[in-house]
């Protein structure tokens, strides 16, 4: 594999890694803006303009943008999040230049009113689903409130209210502020030359008007709290809960990532053998999820309501015990066999070394081989993890449950 | 493309292994079926093939169950087991390396497992959140009761099983249900990856030689749930299930009915997506798939909507799935042959979207179909080859199930 990096003279930057073994291509324009680049007024509109990118430009209709992906057989898609916005898509080599014209094209749309008003609709439609989700909505209001008056606690979807109310006019100046080329990463992973890559985004992107509207990053000394939200009609409590961790170029965020294997992957972990082995609760996870300059440690379990508290209390123990003690070097090592074979896994296909490209350049503005992300997961020690334990311990800061109980006694 | 041919070795006690290497990855990856899944299950006790899926992994040979964790998970393996409706299902990736190791522990999995008495109430309470995780996600909620309405028991059971089944079960059945159905003949071991086959096979022999072959049990056909039906539910959205006949994978015109369900559901510019959402931003979700057991298939829509707008969702999902049969455009086909030949392609580079394909086509078709004969086949697919096959079988006599606030009015056109 051969890594290679250019910048076009409007800022834009592009890496690739090229692997000639592999039959697809992957590209992803990734967008540093999302739901904590928006002012409360316009609460939404990062996702919502990903959604109307699919409605073209001035040279292609919404339906060419369907068409066109399906006919060239692309596997294609984009996403939003609190502080990235990407739309990527895989294809055969034969079929790069027509994909990457009109992924290209999207990051530039018209923004036609007629289009924004259709898809509002859709968009308001999304947000009542997910509103039927009560995992969803769990993770949505701990982010509220774990990030209480942080920018990193507004919401990706928004409101029904606030989309209704949002104009064309206001994502227009959304758009021009946030999607500057200097604010734009090209990745590109696969079997395509470089050379051709860099002349794609050349005759694409050049034409594209600079700007790199950077954005405010302040860790969150997060106060905590609780909230419970009724849904009598739910079978079961879902519980999320939240605490602070290393922000996205902290040193010891490899080590966050294994302790959240030790304590909470869906096998094998404190959690599951605490809460899943002997059928407490249905699902039982710590994740570690990090953002631009800040950080969070997110627990999520789900079980029969009138058993919460009890299975609070075996998290505590969990926690407590972890805080006091640490971790052994036989679950490190095990945590790091899990960890390397799923980016060993996950790096066989261009679609998957999009993501871990996209997300080192825009975090820690660097590359990172395969080998040097197995090689940081392999020097992860029992000691850093102490030390990440010591700044970091896992603590039950910030509580949202959903569920058909709202008396749940949380300390 | 330049697949190549997988070994495919079936052992004195019936166990299939079909094993395909790929020079290009790291990984080698496995998806092993037994034909001991929810299908089985006494009709009282649903649920039984989930919990002995849950308890299998629990203690076996040497190993007791947290053993068994610990020596998968060094080994790096990603894996999932769980209850399908024909079959106990097994899947695991890892470094190549690491596989033969791993089957080493499945092998004791499904030959000498311990399913100690004092795991069963942990199996049995795991289930059961499970069942109740479910009931709380409306969107599978819609799909599961539609397909327990669509197909014949056991077929449209939910291989979970039921709160009343599990209430029911006792740990003797779940043992009864290792001893009768558990079994090499039948059974089909998938493997892609960077392996050399005529090694693996040797070493597979001998893991799996002491495995004894059992009798092949009868499944009786039940009833089908009805036409119609509403559930219920407290919710924003109202939720949308629509379900009618189609054929199996195994059916000579089985890419017809592909390429029918793929011009209105494959793609965003196929027909339901453009039509229910594109043009009239009804819903956020929208789909048809087409599901098959080895002998019964049904085309399964959604579709979830604001529930002031699931009528005209339901009336426009089912206007499409009536005008299919009146006309299909050459560039509608087209599309579909292009995503179908990069999907293909692009299969090669992940082992185990091989291992599951081999696995998968070898219970439906008792062999492998190549890649190439496949492309021959989506290739040959044309507008007239199609609307013959629709004219033949369209779609009709709709499994309709809302779930939701409110019941919806069925068209009276609609049969």
């Amino acid at each position: 594999m051969q890594f290679h990096e250019a910048c076009l003279p409007n800022g834009l930057q592009v890496i690739a890694e090229i692997n000639s073994s592999v039959y697809s291509v992957g590209v992803a324009f990734v967008v540093r803006t999302g739901a904590r680049d928006e002012t409360l007024d316009v609460s939404g509109v990062s996702h919502f303009l990903e959604h109307m990118a699919f409605k073209g430009n001035e040279k292609f209709s919404a339906d060419d943008v369907n068409r066109i992906f399906d006919e060239v057989g692309a596997k294609y898609n984009a996403a939003t999040a609190e502080d990235i916005t990407v739309y990527y898509a895989v294809m055969l080599p034969e079929y790069l230049e027509p994909t990457f014209e009109l992924l290209a094209a999207l990051i530039q749309p018209s923004l036609r009113v007629d289009d924004f008003e259709m898809e509002k609709k859709v968009i308001i439609e999304e947000i009542g689903m997910y509103d039927d989700q009560p995992t969803f909505v769990a993770y949505e209001k701990a982010m509220q409130l774990h990030y209480a008056r942080h920018p990193l606690g507004q919401s990706i979807l928004g409101t029904k209210e606030s989309i209704t109310a949002l104009t064309a006019e206001q994502m227009k100046t959304y758009h021009s502020a946030r999607y500057g080329a200097g604010n734009v990463l090209l990745v590109a992973t696969g079997n395509a030359p470089w050379d051709q890559i860099q002349s794609l985004a050349e005759k694409y992107c050049a034409h594209w008007a600079p700007g790199m509207p950077g954005r405010q990053v302040h860790e969150h000394i997060s106060r905590g709290g609780v909230e419970q939200i009724v849904r009598e009609s739910s079978q079961q409590q879902h519980l999320m809960q939240m605490t602070m961790a290393p922000a996205a170029r902290h040193p010891l965020r490899n080590a966050a990532e294994l302790l959240s294997v030790i304590v909470g992957d869906d096998s094998g972990s404190r959690l599951f053998w605490e809460l899943v082995d002997p059928g407490h609760v249905e699902t039982a996870e710590l994740a570690y999820q990090e953002f631009d300059g800040s950080g969070v440690f997110r627990l999520f379990f789900n079980g029969t309501p009138e058993t919460t508290e009890e299975n609070l209390a075996r998290v505590q123990r969990v926690f407590d015990d972890i805080n006091t003690n640490g971790v052994t070097s036989e679950e490190l090592h095990i945590a790091k066999s899990k960890l390397l074979s799923r980016i060993v896994l996950s790096g066989e296909r261009p679609m998957g070394r999009l993501d871990s490209l996209g997300t080192h350049w825009l975090y820690r503005g660097a590359y990172h081989s395969l080998k040097q992300d197995l090689d940081l997961i392999r020097s992860v020690t029992v000691e850093q993890i102490r030390d990440l334990l010591t700044e970091f311990p896992l603590r039950q800061l910030s509580t949202v449950s959903v569920g058909p109980r709202g008396d749940l006694d949380l300390g | 493309m330049s697949a190549s041919e997988p070994l495919i070795e079936q052992f004195d006690n019936g166990l299939t292994v079909l094993i395909e290497p790929m020079a290009d990855v790291q990984s080698a990856a496995f998806s092993l079926l037994v034909p001991a899944g929810s299908v089985y299950d006494p009709a009282d006790q649903a649920g039984c093939a989930s919990v002995l899926a849950d308890m299998i992994t629990r203690g076996a040979g040497d190993l007791d169950s947290a053993g068994i964790m610990s020596a998968l998970d060094s080994l790096g393996l990603q894996r999932s087991e769980g209850a399908e409706r024909q079959h106990l299902a097994f899947n695991g990736a890892t470094l190549a390396e690491n596989l033969l190791p791993a089957l080493e522990i499945y092998a004791d999995v499904l030959q000498c497992p311990h399913l100690p008495e004092e795991e069963f109430e942990p199996s049995v309470a795991g289930a059961v959140q499970s069942l109740l995780a479910m009931d709380d996600e409306p969107r599978q909620k819609v799909m599961l009761e539609l397909r327990r309405r669509a197909y014949p028991a056991p077929w449209g059971q939910p291989s979970e099983g039921s709160l009343a089944g599990l209430e029911l079960l006792s740990c003797d059945t779940v043992h009864t249900h290792f001893e009768r159905f558990v079994r090499p003949n039948g059974a089909i071991l998938g493997i892609a990856g960077n392996v050399d086959p005529k090694v693996l096979i040797q070493q597979l022999r001998e893991l799996f030689a002491g495995w004894a072959s059992k009798d092949v049990p009868e499944i009786e056909l039940g009833e089908r749930g009805p036409f119609r039906d509403h559930i219920p539910h407290e919710s924003t959205q109202t939720q949308i299930g629509i379900a009618f006949d189609s054929i199996p994978y195994r059916h000579p015109d089985y890419y017809q009915a592909w390429a029918a369900v793929s011009v209105l559901s494959g793609g965003s510019s196929s027909r339901l997506f453009t039509e229910v959402r594109e043009k009239r931003g009804l819903c956020y979700s929208v789909y048809a798939s087409l599901t098959s057991t080895r002998d019964i298939a049904r085309v399964l829509c959604y579709a979830g909507t604001s529930s002031d707008r699931a009528q005209e969702t339901l009336d426009v999902t089912l206007g499409e799935l009536d005008r299919i049969k009146l006309g299909i455009e050459l560039e509608e086909v087209r599309r579909c042959q292009a995503r179908a030949k990069s999907s293909l392609i692009m299969q090669q580079e992940s082992s185990s979207s091989r291992s599951g394909s081999l696995a998968h086509d070898y219970y439906h078709l008792g062999r492998v179909v190549s890649l190439p004969e496949i492309r021959q086949r989506i290739e040959a697919l044309t507008p007239d080859s199609i609307l013959g096959y629709l004219a033949q079988n369209p779609p009709r006599d709709y499994t309709i199930l809302t779930l939701g606030p409110q019941p919806l009015e069925i068209p009276h056109a609609v049969s």
